[in-house]
């Protein structure tokens, strides 16, 4: 148990990190029904964004900053290829953000030379190592759960007691109602991408410290698993989706510190098509009745 | 002359001219010309595209799986057709691996080489298709109850699950682990990828021109009316499902031949999404039209626009902007446009003969109104 | 009591709380032509696809042709939530998926119609005959199944043909006018083979011309075909013209049942659905 410990807690960690990605997941879901197959992107670009502001710039600058342009940029992405085909077929829009994350990819690939970018100047204060319980660790695994737990909980206040919160809620239940009730569903709409967006870059702030670079590559994996844990923590819901993203964290880390490494991916879409079969509304979700 | 009389007729010649074509390109240009390559490459997308159109566009199942069931078909094929006596060196790290025959060098025992190496090798290529085939039968159980999004994931799923199988060094002995498989008998014409594509492709449409084909369509397009009408849903799209991995296993161990070495990296989510792109860009519903979107990509990709990656491109030099993989953001950003802007794809849901349809007028338009 | 061709025997459906069909007991014999009435909501619908197997009946059975073909019973939750009566009565579970049901005989069409879009009007009809294809995937890809597949494009021409529809068998079905594309979702039902035919609203949206035409075509398609018609219908001057008997719901529970000149007659119907014609 001893030696799990550090996987236990690095579990957590991780788990908290996938919370905040699989929180823009599930919200975009839960009103356009849409899976937005370019969310793991721009986690990773929110990364690349990081790596190349504090580079040259004082952190004060630079963090604003890489919140700043993956906000603009999930906002951007949603204007340009999902609202036009709003009255598409459902499978219509799925493919556009297929387009847009293999353009993502495609961008980076070009941008960065396809060679992994290092992180120059690592945050400081989160990214000293700490003792833990005789384990040795960096501070971001501690803060990390915190933070999110405070944004979560932040999130559902807006949620649940703000105006613009009640028309998101009232969106995701009935979305043509909602828009005949007035309610500016283009606002809403994009402060859910805004929501999305600005988590994603706070995770990959936070994830992106306990490792020495960043790679293209690295938004398919975290924003697959994050995907699974939104929908296994039922897909539209947000306790469901921070519930299943840290379980996922830590099953992950226990199933690495038992050995079997090259698992731990393959476990995680394991458990999505459990989920799928047992349950496909997950852990919380609502079901669906079809009228025929 | 009737209109489909004369649709066959020009179907023909088309297909006869461009195969008159490749076997010319095949006798004129050398086997590593960047030409006979792409063309090699194309018609291996093309089938794979066709296949997910089969499922995707025909049925209506979106299914995000191929690149999982490519993966099998090309690991089978190498696995089965490497030479006895390389797999020694292949296998370094796994004592010359667990399989110690090779179907080719069976056949070539009573066939003579020349025969039985090609015999072997459609033979290895059948088998990886089955085995395709066999893994859809046994995902799509669970998995095609599923709604079309969450039926997306889960294949998707699958393909990455598949995807750390094959790199699993305790599989090691069959699959050569993380390492690549190399050194199979590959074909170094493009006629016989031609051939071959050809003729599948042709059994694909017969199928979808047949009551089978009919049945998916309506399952698309209502599948409550079809199981109403008859049509037993379950059984229909595993059908649809199975015959499609079929085809991709057997687009996987063309693109092993093609490739020359196998390893599991290339085969991820990326490749079905680019195969989904071409899919789209083609027209869902239109097998000329993924065939066509196949040739535009793959040309493109690898050879009209290779300008944009080393400098210089259509008379403009500009070698601090055209650098390396600036043609695949090119790329990317058309596909973006055309799948923003012209939904139904290069063909929409019409065919090849249906070309000629134009110039006798819009006749469906007017009749019953 | 071996004439009916169809018995439903103490159906009912409840979602969740709400009952939608309250212990239903229905019969219809070979050759009749029975409509089931009722006010918005009252579970006609719900009843249809209750026999037609796309919901399972909470509790209770379906016979066809004398034989079972549904049964359920109270299950799991619904142990508890099941307000109905006759739970007891029921042991197995039989519960087929629609397009069993439709090959045995029975074949319907839908409220809203569900033509296939991207078809024309003879694929929509010959897609129908499917269900009644011997041959396998295999041999209609290489084409060995020439000759089935040129009777079952016969039997197309000659249905379309009977229905009026041969003229425009190769437009799209959309580009239809409305009341042919309800012509030929029925002829789509009728190309399964059927001996029970479901119509669910088929006179929906139709004015007055169309509505006798449609009384014409039901009544000559029975008698051609030799079916037996169930019909859900609002068109109370179709209903009251063309049907043999006729089965009155009201939130789920059956409340009448007769000819027409009973039902016109009868106070709870009134009441319920019908109301008094004014005095000019």
């Amino acid at each position: 148990m001893r030696e799990l410990l550090p996987y236990l807690i690095n579990g957590i960690s991780v788990g908290g990190q996938y919370a905040l990605i699989a929180i823009g997941y599930t919200l975009v879901y839960g009103i356009l029904r849409l899976i937005n197959f370019a969310h793991g992107d721009v986690f990773m670009v929110a990364g690349l964004v990081m790596v190349y502001s504090t580079a040259s710039l004082p952190f004060y600058i630079a963090l604003p900053l890489v919140l700043i342009v993956t906000v603009v940029l999930g906002f951007t992405i949603e204007r340009v290829a999902y609202k036009p085909l709003r009255s598409a077929p459902r499978m219509s829009v799925m493919i556009s953000a297929i387009g847009v994350s293999y353009l993502i990819q495609n961008l980076s690939f070009y941008i960065t030379g396809g060679v992994p970018q290092p992180v120059t100047n690592p945050i400081p204060w989160i990214s000293e190592n700490v003792s833990l319980l005789g384990a040795s660790t960096k501070r971001v695994t501690l803060v990390t759960p915190a933070l999110t737990i405070l944004l979560v909980v932040a999130l559902v206040y807006l949620i649940n007691h703000t105006k613009i919160g009640m028309a998101m809620r009232a969106a995701a239940k009935d979305f043509e109602t909602a828009q005949l009730m007035g309610i500016k569903i283009n606002a809403v709409i994009s402060m859910t991408f805004v929501i999305g967006s600005f988590l994603a870059a706070v995770g990959a702030m936070l994830y992106f410290t306990n490792y020495p670079s960043v790679a293209i590559t690295s938004g398919g994996m975290p924003g697959l698993k994050a995907f699974v844990a939104a929908v296994f923590g039922g897909i539209g819901s947000i306790p469901g989706a921070v519930v299943g993203a840290f379980i996922i964290g830590l099953c992950e880390e226990i199933i690495k510190g038992l050995g079997y490494t090259t698992f731990s991916d393959a476990f995680t879409f394991a458990l999505l098509i459990v989920v799928l079969c047992v349950k496909p509304t997950g852990l919380f979700g609502e079901k669906v009745t079809d009228k025929v | 002359m009737t209109m489909t009389r004369k649709k066959t007729i020009f179907t023909a010649a088309v297909l006869v001219i461009l195969l008159a074509a490749c076997i010319a390109v095949d006798l004129t240009l050398p086997s590593y010309h960047i030409v006979v390559t792409v063309i090699k490459k194309a018609t291996v997308y093309s089938l794979v595209a066709v296949s997910m159109n089969l499922l995707n566009g025909f049925t209506g199942l979106f299914s995000l799986g191929q690149a999982g069931f490519m993966l099998l078909g090309a690991y089978s094929y190498g696995v089965l057709t490497i030479p006895v006596a390389k797999r020694a060196g292949v296998y370094q790290y796994f004592d010359g691996g667990a399989i110690q025959f090779s179907i080719p060098e069976i056949f070539s025992g009573f066939m003579g080489e020349t025969v039985g190496t090609v015999v072997g090798m459609l033979t290895a290529l059948l088998i990886g298709g089955l085995l395709a085939a066999l893994m859809a039968y046994l995902i799509g159980l669970p998995v095609l109850r599923l709604k079309s999004d969450y039926l997306a994931i889960a294949t998707l799923g699958f393909a990455e699950i598949l995807r750390a199988f094959f790199q699993w060094n305790a599989l090691g002995p069959i699959t050569n682990g993380s390492n690549l498989l190399k050194s199979y008998p590959t074909f170094s014409h493009a006629t016989p990828y031609v051939v071959m594509v050809g003729l599948m492709i042709a059994m694909i449409l017969l199928l979808i021109n047949s009551t089978y084909g009919r049945a998916f369509k309506a399952i698309r397009d209502d599948e409550v009316a079809a199981e109403a009408m008859g049509i037993n849903l379950a059984h229909h799209k595993r059908m649809a499902f199975i015959i499609s991995s079929f085809f991709a296993g057997i687009g996987g161990g063309m693109m092993a031949m093609y490739m020359g070495t196998i390893a599991a990296a290339p085969f991820k989510s990326t490749l079905t999404y680019e195969i989904l792109l071409i899919v789209v860009i083609g027209g869902i519903g239109s097998i000329t039209g993924s065939i066509l979107a196949s040739f535009l990509y793959i040309f493109s990709a690898e050879w009209l626009l290779r300008g944009l990656d080393s400098g210089k491109f259509l008379f403009i030099e500009a070698p601090a902007v055209f650098k390396n993989g600036f043609r695949m953001v090119v790329l990317s950003m058309i596909i973006m446009v055309i799948v923003l802007f012209f939904r139904k794809g290069i063909m929409g849901d019409k065919e090849l003969p249906d070309l000629l349809d134009r110039r006798s007028g819009k006749r469906g338009k007017e009749a019953a109104k | 009591m071996s004439e009916n061709i169809l018995r439903i025997e103490n159906a009912t459906m409840q979602f969740g709380g709400v009952v939608a069909v309250d212990n239903l007991n229905l019969e219809i014999n070979q050759g009749e032509i029975v409509a089931l009435i009722g006010p918005n909501g009252a579970g006609k619908t719900t009843a249809f696809n209750v026999v037609t197997g796309v919901y399972q009946p909470t509790n209770g059975a379906v016979w066809f042709q004398g034989k079972k073909i549904v049964e359920n019973h109270p299950q799991g939750k619904m142990k508890k939530l099941y307000k109905g009566q006759h739970a007891g009565e029921y042991n197995q579970v039989l519960a087929p998926t629609p397009d069993v049901i439709t090959k045995l005989g029975m074949a319907r069409t839908f409220q809203n119609i569900r033509l296939w879009k991207s078809q024309t009007v003879f694929d929509n009809v010959l897609i129908a005959k499917h269900c009644r294809v011997t041959h396998g995937f295999l041999s209609a890809t290489f084409r060995t199944n020439r000759k089935e597949e040129a009777e079952q494009r016969a039997d197309v021409e000659r249905l379309l043909g009977e229905v009026g529809l041969l003229d425009v068998k190769d437009e799209l079905a959309t580009s239809l006018p409305y009341g042919k594309q309800r012509r030929l979702e029925i002829a789509r039902a009728l190309a399964t083979e059927p001996k029970l035919l479901l119509l669910d609203e088929p006179a929906a949206g139709m004015n007055p011309q169309e509505t006798n035409e449609l009384t014409a075509f039901i009544g000559e398609i029975r008698d051609k075909f030799n079916l037996t018609v169930f019909l859900i219908e609002h068109h109370m001057d179709l209903v009251m013209d063309i049907s043999d008997r006729i089965y009155v719901l009201d939130f789920g529970k059956l409340i009448a049942q007769g000819t027409p000149a009973e039902i016109q007659n009868d106070q709870r119907v009134i009441d319920a659905y019908l109301g008094v014609a004014e005095d000019a």
